[in-house]
């Protein structure tokens, strides 16, 4: 903590604050917020239908407690054997790509690629909608059939039980995952790393830089750039905990 | 209530295209080491590494020190707060919490920092530098563990169980270890598990530190080989699915785990 506000011969100062407004270092911050938002929102979206589908949704039984256990399995499959599945999936030699060059259907052409932001985010949701699965699961069995059926005697239609029931009492579940779904991929390395070599800029891989010092060694940016991070994610989880206080009201 | 059963299907069946499409093609690839027939050449290549062997025994040792040092620290403390403090459950519960607010990144940014420098200067041995390694894991580690012994600890009556067996004679150490630690067998297996799995899996740390674990080996294979990776991810998602399994079985599913080390 102290080290972000130490020169080198250990006089206060502000300057790697203020470094963090460099080009690059804002480039990757963005990035890395970029990721994040774009994981956490969809995967979000996605797993909340899902868990929507295997709770409240009428699928057997069975159907259930499978989805629930590859969402275990799947959002603990995480970091370089992700990458590399994904690698041999979608990269450039990947199965899926060969398939659908085959298929008449030219990915890498067409301005994708699994090493750029798209890709990345693309891995990312891998672990990030089972997540949500995880945890919106328990938050849809806690909606009281009677809530249902009450609304239905009282003559709403299924919309406006959803638009004036289910909804207001889910969303602060819903967007307190999402935050913790984007703390998740604000913090994650390893996949990162594994998948893009580091050459993707995204705070991480800056910090690991500074570390390595094969970049502009500077451990009091370092330093800065940690900080930076860690006021990122203390404030989604201190949000995380606002929102959980909230759920917490009506499901029990 | 009959609704229409569309919608649910289709969600599951997009789901399941985005779980197992890459899973099916890690496969297809990993079979591929040989030109033009299927062979398990590069699973036959992995294990015959020396590497591979190596440093998964160093992670798989570390592991093990990590869950040893981990339930030492965690069983009695928690049992404490559990018993005499549980008015500080909260702020526990918060210091578990943080090691999900600071990225590993900068975890092992601030562990070179503080003990590479003197009066510390533990990065200069392998064996002193072990000791950060698995001190790093202890942390990450830490939410896992923390959670699976408090559920173990909720779920029995810890004062009864305390009074009676000092009614009965026995010191802190007894209690410790003949009472609450059997009744705690399956919590601790089960965050132990999902440690071991962490620490096998984990880059940063062991990358940043420079250990030959088992980690940076497969990012290092990822870099340089094509197809032997893809047997890795393979091999990898098997464990993961095992270590699960076994979860699954121990705590006959009332627990959902939730983590891991991106």
């Amino acid at each position: 903590m102290i080290g972000a506000f130490q020169g080198d011969e250990g006089q206060f100062t502000l300057q790697h604050i203020s470094d963090l407004s460099q080009r690059f270092i804002l480039q990757a911050y963005r990035n890395s917020i970029q990721v994040s938002l774009v994981t956490a929102v969809v995967g979000g979206l996605f797993g909340f239908l899902l868990a929507y589908a295997v709770t409240i949704g009428g699928l057997p039984i069975f159907v259930r407690a499978m989805v629930i256990t590859f969402a275990g399995v799947a959002s603990n499959f995480a970091g370089v054997p992700l990458a590399f599945a994904f690698i041999s999936t979608l990269g450039r030699t990947g199965v899926l790509t060969g398939l659908l060059k085959s298929a008449g259907v030219n990915l890498y052409s067409q301005g994708f690629s699994l090493y750029t932001f798209a890709g990345l985010s693309l891995t990312y949701l891998y672990f990030q909608f089972p997540l949500m699965i995880l945890i919106m699961a328990p938050a849809l069995d806690g909606l009281k059939r009677e809530w249902r059926e009450a609304s239905e005697n009282l003559g709403a239609t299924g919309l406006q039980y959803w638009r004036h029931i289910a909804m207001p009492i889910l969303l602060p579940s819903i967007l307190g995952t999402m935050v913790l779904l984007f703390g998740n991929a604000f913090g994650a390395y390893a996949t990162a790393y594994a998948l893009t070599g580091g050459t993707l800029d995204l705070v991480t891989i800056l910090i690991g830089a500074q570390i390595r010092g094969n970049v502009l060694y500077d451990p009091g940016l370092g330093f800065a750039l940690a900080i930076g991070m860690v006021v990122i994610m203390a404030f989604s989880i201190g949000m995380y905990s606002w929102l959980q206080r909230r759920s917490e009201r009506w499901l029990r | 209530m009959r609704r229409r059963r569309f919608w649910p299907w289709f969600w599951l069946a997009l789901g399941a295209i985005y779980f197992f499409v890459p899973l099916l093609a890690t496969g297809e690839f990993s079979l591929r080491a040989q030109r033009d027939a299927f062979s398990l050449l590069a699973y036959q290549r992995v294990l015959q590494d020396n590497q591979f062997i190596s440093s998964f025994l160093f992670s798989l040792r570390m592991g093990i020190l990590t869950i040893l040092f981990g339930v030492l620290l965690i069983v009695p403390t928690t049992y404490w707060v559990h018993l005499r403090l549980p008015r500080l459950r909260p702020l526990v519960e918060l210091l578990t919490l943080l090691p999900f607010v600071i990225p590993v990144i900068v975890l092992v940014f601030g562990l070179i920092r503080t003990y590479s420098s003197p009066p510390f200067r533990m990065t200069t041995t392998p064996a002193t530098t072990d000791i950060l390694l698995i001190g790093g894991y202890m942390v990450i580690s830490l939410p896992y563990l923390y959670r699976s012994v408090d559920v173990g600890l909720r779920a029995m009556d810890v004062r009864s169980l305390t009074e009676a067996a000092q009614s009965l004679g026995a010191g802190w150490g007894t209690i410790l270890f003949r009472v609450i630690m059997p009744n705690l067998r399956t919590a601790v297996l089960t965050g132990a598990l999902l440690t071991l799995a962490i620490v096998i899996g984990e880059l940063t740390l062991a990358q940043y530190l420079a250990r030959p674990a088992f980690g940076p080996y497969m990012a290092l294979l990822g870099q340089n080989r094509a197809y032997e990776p893809a047997a890795l991810a393979i091999m990898s998602f098997g464990m993961t699915w095992a270590a699960m399994g076994l979860i699954y079985f121990l705590t006959r599913g009332q627990q959902a785990q939730i983590g891991g080390g991106h």
